[in-house]
């Protein structure tokens, strides 16, 4: 839309369109058919042109209230009412509310003489009476090569058709004139040529005995719009057409996180499944894929929000019976209408049928939650460019509307397949399931091995279904690798074992420690007390040494005063 | 070939006073009168003034001549100038061996 062409065509001539109700069809279209002018739907006989213009103008008079005129120049009025009340239309209620205006144009060629000139002024006044007896917004002719069939003429007739697609415009209708498929052309007799606004192609063949019908707008004048082939289904209420790649890659990109329905799982993925995003849940046979849908459509319906549940392998009820047994009620929420299983097998369609299938489906359930399990079961009806090309898809078709999808994937053998690494670059989530086995016994391993824009753990989990559910355990990781069930639990008690074992050894060398401190403690005081003693013996010895010199001083001061001396003399003066 | 003495109840379709419809209704006249004098009758309708009436006859082309009697239902289409396919078309000629 933000293109320069687009801009350029919206301001300058602004291209009103007629949005024909069609599933699908008004998105690749970008809003419909264009308003007030013809548009040529072409295709073989048995491709669905006369109900899609069926379907266009029973929309229209009741959910866009434009009544409409369906001029037939094949079907009688009776045998088109019997063909389409099969799909639910019911032509006779909507002719009787003047909504709608059928006219059988019969033309035998048997009893027409040509005899001279002449133009169709009979059919443009039948259909100018037509739009004006219910007040006409749309028209459809169907299918033009009736005319040449039943008149003369050739050249005439020519100028004539385009004279009629002019008239039709002048009178403002927007119409759909139906033609049959030409070799090497669009339509039999050229009338691509003469309708400049919109060509629809439709084409219904047959691949490995299975019809595979496709719808292309060939041109669009003034009007962006999907080139591709799109893949339609003709189904119980009216074709659906799957829009495949006008989405793009400008999708919302929801920071809401929600849970997985296994805490534990949440806790490693940092919050849960981004809201609009794609989990691939890859494993081997009966490594627990189906119980984690099972799980996240549990706590989705819990929430209160509606989960699709494409079940490709499994019947309903033995899913429903086997997750009863670990614990997960899905019942009680189809009851209550928010859980809707669809059960079908991979070879009922061809690959884009399923496409086309599941997108209905999800237009009209509209659901938040769609599990799809498991999608390795498409592959047996398509190699791998194409389921991934469908599965983008149909990705982007939920990633648009904030759908977050949860696939589950069967891997073959123990390497990653290339189906999960085909795919796994459309995915924001992967999570992987792994049968590790060893001594004789089989565990589960979950891990993560990716998920955008959350931080999460890198960690194997030991995975267990118990009968309350999915249990994430730690497991032990060593040198031998991941160890899970008894082997873990050995190694558990192992390393208990070894733990105890440090703890002794430690307190063995405090105690130690202890020991030695007391044994120098000892000596210490051993040596004081020595000390100590000596200390006394050689005070002793000062104190008498120090008396016996005053003995003597005293001695000679005796001598002195007996020699008559008046003074004592210092020592000094006696040298 | 019918019968000579048949009455011939036609009914010309127009659509307005166009070029080709005064040569239809003038072409119409004389063959009748040469072919068919006193033995049949025409009504021209202009399905501009009654275009209801061009279903009930199942008119696409115009202008469209209708034999309605003698039956079979015969539909003659154009403004009537080539006169030998006219009277292959009223029955009044036998048709030509393709």
């Amino acid at each position: 839309m933000n293109d320069t062409e687009g801009n350029k065509h919206d301001a300058s001539n602004q291209l009103s369109k007629s949005p024909t109700g069609i599933l699908g069809f008004d998105e690749i279209t970008n809003g419909g058919l264009p308003q007030g002018r013809p548009t040529l739907v072409c295709g073989s006989a048995g491709s669905g042109k006369t109900l899609f213009a069926m379907e266009f103008l029973v929309r229209g008079a009741i959910e866009y209230n434009e009544p409409g005129v369906f001029i037939s120049f094949e079907e009688t009025e009776e045998e088109l009412k019997q063909n389409v009340s099969s799909l639910g239309f019911h032509l006779e209620d909507l002719v009787a509310r003047q909504k709608l205006f059928m006219d059988y144009v019969s033309i035998e060629p048997s009893d027409i003489e040509e005899t001279g000139e002449f133009d169709l002024d009979g059919l443009f006044i039948r259909i100018g009476d037509a739009i004006d007896t219910v007040g006409a917004k749309r028209v459809v002719l169907d299918t033009l090569e009736a005319l040449f069939a039943g008149l003369p003429n050739p050249t005439i007739l020519r100028a004539e058709i385009r004279r009629l697609f002019r008239y039709l415009k002048s009178k403002g209708v927007t119409a759909v004139v139906t033609a049959e498929q030409g070799k090497g052309s669009l339509t039999h007799h050229g009338f691509e040529e003469y309708v400049s606004d919109c060509v629809v192609q439709l084409d219904n063949r047959v691949h490995e005995q299975t019809a595979i019908r496709r719808l292309r707008v060939v041109k669009y004048r003034g009007s962006r719009h999907g080139t591709n082939e799109y893949p339609f289904l003709i189904e119980q209420d009216g074709i659906s057409v799957l829009p495949i790649t006008s989405m793009g890659l400008d999708y919302e990109a929801p920071s809401e996180q929600i849970p997985s329905g296994v805490p534990r799982l949440d806790a490693m993925l940092g919050g849960g499944f981004y809201r609009g995003g794609s989990v691939l849940v890859s494993g081997t046979a009966g490594t627990g894929k189906t119980s984690i849908a099972a799980h996240f459509a549990d706590v989705t319906c819990r929430r209160g929000e509606r989960c699709l549940y494409f079940a490709f392998e499994e019947s309903r009820k033995q899913i429903m019976r086997n997750m009863r047994s670990i614990g997960v009620d899905l019942a009680q929420w189809e009851q209550k209408g928010l859980l809707r299983f669809h059960n079908v097998r991979p070879s009922a369609y061809v690959l884009e049928m399923h496409l086309v299938m599941m997108h209905k489906l999800i237009k009209e359930f509209r659901p938040g939650v769609v599990v799809i399990d498991p999608i390795s079961n498409l592959l047996t009806i398509g190699n791998p460019p194409e389921v991934k090309s469908v599965l983008t898809r149909l990705i982007d078709f939920m990633k648009m509307d904030g759908i977050t999808a949860l696939f589950a994937s069967l891997l073959a053998g123990d390497r990653i397949d290339d189906t999960a690494i085909g795919v796994s670059s459309l995915m924001d989530t992967w999570i992987m399931l792994r049968d590790i086995e060893t001594n004789g016994e089989r565990n589960r391993g979950l891990y993560i091995l990716k998920s955008r824009g959350t931080v999460h753990s890198n960690q194997v989990r030991e995975f267990l279904l118990t009968s309350s559910g999915i249990e994430l355990l730690d497991v032990y990781t060593g040198a031998d690798g991941v160890m899970t069930g008894a082997l873990r639990a050995a190694q558990e008690a192992k390393e208990m074992a070894q733990a105890l074992e440090r703890e002794q050894e430690v307190q063995r060398m405090q105690r130690e420690l202890a020991r030695e401190r007391k044994a120098l403690e000892a000596k210490i005081s051993l040596l004081r007390s020595e000390f100590e003693g000596r200390e006394d013996s050689l005070k002793r010895a000062i104190a008498q040494a120090e008396s016996r010199e005053d003995a003597l001083a005293k001695g000679r001061m005796e001598i002195a005063r007996l020699r008559k001396a008046d003074e004592p003399t210092p020592p000094t003066q006696e040298l | 070939m019918c019968d000579p003495s048949e009455y011939f109840i036609l009914r010309l379709y127009v659509a307005g006073h166009t070029a080709k419809a005064m040569a239809a209704i003038a072409n119409l006249n004389t063959i009748c009168e040469e072919q068919l004098k006193g033995r049949y009758e025409i009504e021209v309708i202009d399905l501009l003034e009654d275009p209801k009436l061009a279903r009930e006859d199942q008119i696409v082309a115009l202008p469209t001549l209708v034999r309605k009697l003698p039956l079979p239902l015969r539909k003659i289409i154009g403004d009537l100038s080539d006169t030998e396919r006219v009277l292959i078309g009223l029955n009044l000629l036998p048709r030509p061996r393709a």
